[in-house]
């Protein structure tokens, strides 16, 4: 009994659908590489609303999921000859493991306990992987050129990634309105809202978090794939990049944590202020604007903590009462 | 009449204290069984140890025929045990629907979410919040919060039900109101284990009474053997008032 005809659902879906359509039609590799970014930044921000936003947990080291995700699809694909797509999978796999056993020992931490575990988590993976020999040690996985081959050379190569990242923000639209309208997701939310009445109300509170948890690893692992195969290489440095975890927590307080349609949103606009920063000369005073992404992030943070907590699309929930009913 | 809940020698300790000691007592099906006692008590400490949110240290609690004594809440749950809580705990951001459709989701019934929504608004209308369905549960006032807590509970289906003080804080009128529902309640069916502070109620509705005091039962009986107990209205000297006022409501 889903309500796939709800408006919420398909205002979200045509959205990411056209952002994602539009540098197919045109062709156009300049509004593909961006196009990409976009794409992956949304799918990023709607993953980890699975578990910030519906459960209330804020993992703050979710790029492990992303980075380890990656590692695993680069291994596969460099030194098990394996292709793309069963790469992708087995990134997606390995995330969702290590969700799993990381849901077992640290989803009993409530609160801020929880997210320095995860940012400890986040470290630890990433200094494993710096001394694992089989993943490079510090220098990292680097695929030879002969490998996108298959794909029709690496230019074409770029094209299929992209169909991939699209495919999969599409899915993470409709696997995020799944689990919102369906009853495991009032059972996460009732956890989000009070996790002891959740629990005296009969939810099985330690199963439900750790399929959260997992079910927001899936993808970013994927994505992880995808990316460093695009790229090239892999290293630590850049696959656990703890910066890219809090700008996917400002995307999701931007647009309104728990609402579908916020994280998309939030990661649009994003992205947007951050190309028009990246490409900006301006300067204050000594600094050029293009350094100053960081810092504009934390400010933003700082001010939709103070004022708009519930991010712009919970914002307009809460104002316009009839907007609840057509923004999910 | 077959035992629905048997408590026996249940102890809770906090460190040092000594919350609840050798608490021994039978529920059978289909009855109210009225839990007063003075502030600090363990009345909700008892509340806590029966359906699992805390740990017992020592004892048994059997229900229906199952030893529960190391269940957490959420298994208690499914067997047919709901709650209430004494401060309410509504789920703020979800509808009041949607606090009693998860009543009747993850209750013992374990129901669809389609099967849940016609549960849940029958619910409602028993407990008269059918008008604020679709109101944010925080948008409530206190009487109706303690009316969704209990439609909350209801939903589940329940073969027990424990309502934690559900009266305190409500208007006279209020109270005749939630009277009469909590009657009603028990007339489905569902066995009763309640808190009550307001004597009037307690004494009106139970079919037998336990006091505590200092986590010791005092003393158990039907509502006349309670209200003539040395021991109780002793008990209640420190405030002489209500020894008195348990002497009227009689």
């Amino acid at each position: 009994m889903k309500h796939w005809y709800h408006p919420g659902f398909w205002i979200v879906l045509l959205l990411v659908m056209g952002i994602g359509i539009f540098p197919i039609i045109s062709q156009d590799a300049a509004a593909r590489e961006s196009g990409f970014s976009v794409l992956l930044a949304i799918s990023m921000a709607v993953s980890l609303n699975i578990i910030m936003g519906y459960t209330g947990y804020v993992s703050f080291g979710h790029v492990v999921f992303y980075g380890l995700g990656g590692y695993t699809g680069m291994y596969l694909i460099d030194s098990l000859g394996m292709s793309l797509p069963v790469a992708v999978i087995g990134g997606g796999a390995m995330s969702a493991l290590l969700a799993f056993l990381l849901g077992k020992a640290i989803l009993r931490l409530r609160g801020a306990y929880f997210a320095l575990a995860t940012i400890g988590i986040n470290e630890a993976v990433r200094t494993f992987i710096s001394n694992f020999d089989p993943f490079g040690g510090p220098t990292g996985i680097e695929l030879q050129f002969s490998v996108y081959k298959v794909y029709g050379g690496a230019a074409n190569a770029l094209w299929i990634t992209y169909y991939g990242v699209v495919a999969i923000a599409i899915f993470t639209v409709i696997f995020s309105y799944w689990i919102k309208s369906s009853k495991f997701g009032l059972g996460l939310m009732s956890i989000r809202e009070d996790e002891d009445a959740a629990e005296v109300l009969g939810i099985v509170t330690p199963d439900a978090k750790t399929r959260a948890f997992m079910y927001s690893a899936i993808l970013p692992g994927m994505l992880g794939v995808l990316f460093f195969f695009k790229n090239g290489n892999v290293e630590p440095g850049d696959a656990f990049r703890l910066h890219f975890s809090i700008e996917s927590l400002v995307m999701i307080m931007l647009g309104g944590q728990g609402t579908l349609l916020g994280p998309v949103i939030g990661a649009l606009s994003y992205q947007r202020l951050r190309v028009s920063l990246l490409t900006s000369d301006l300067s204050i005073g000594p600094l050029p604007l293009k350094e100053f992404q960081l810092v504009i992030a934390g400010l933003l943070m700082l001010l939709i903590i103070l004022f708009i907590p519930a991010g712009l699309v919970g914002w307009l929930r809460q104002k316009f009462n009839a907007l609840r009913k057509v923004l999910l | 009449m077959s035992v629905l809940l048997q408590v026996q020698n249940v102890s809770k300790k906090f460190g040092g204290l000594t919350a609840l000691k050798d608490v021994t007592f039978d529920l059978p099906s289909g009855q109210i069984l009225g839990l007063i006692g003075p502030n600090g008590a363990g009345k909700t400490t008892l509340f806590n140890t029966i359906n699992g949110v805390y740990k017992n240290d020592g004892g048994k609690v059997i229900f229906r025929g199952v030893d529960i004594s190391d269940k957490k809440p959420y298994e208690v749950s499914k067997l047919g045990m709901s709650r209430t809580h004494q401060i309410v705990r509504p789920l703020n951001d979800l509808t009041v629907l949607e606090n009693v459709q998860v009543g009747a989701c993850f209750g013992h019934e374990n129901h669809s979410l389609a099967q849940s929504l016609s549960i849940a608004k029958d619910t409602l209308e028993f407990v008269r919040l059918d008008q604020k369905i679709d109101q944010l549960a925080s948008s409530l006032n206190v009487a109706q919060k303690k009316r969704l807590e209990m439609a909350r509970a209801l939903a589940a289906k329940p073969y027990l039900l424990l309502l934690d003080e559900v009266l305190a804080g409500l208007t006279p009128s209020e109270i005749d109101e939630m009277i009469k529902t909590i009657l009603a309640i028990r007339d489905q069916g569902i066995t009763i284990l309640m808190i009550e502070h307001v004597m009037k109620a307690v004494m009106n509705v139970s079919d037998r009474i336990i006091v505590l005091d200092y986590g010791q039962q005092l003393a158990e009986g039907t509502p006349e053997e309670i209200s003539e107990n040395p021991e109780v209205i002793r008990a209640y000297l420190g405030d002489p008032k209500l020894a008195e006022k348990l002497m009227e409501d009689r």
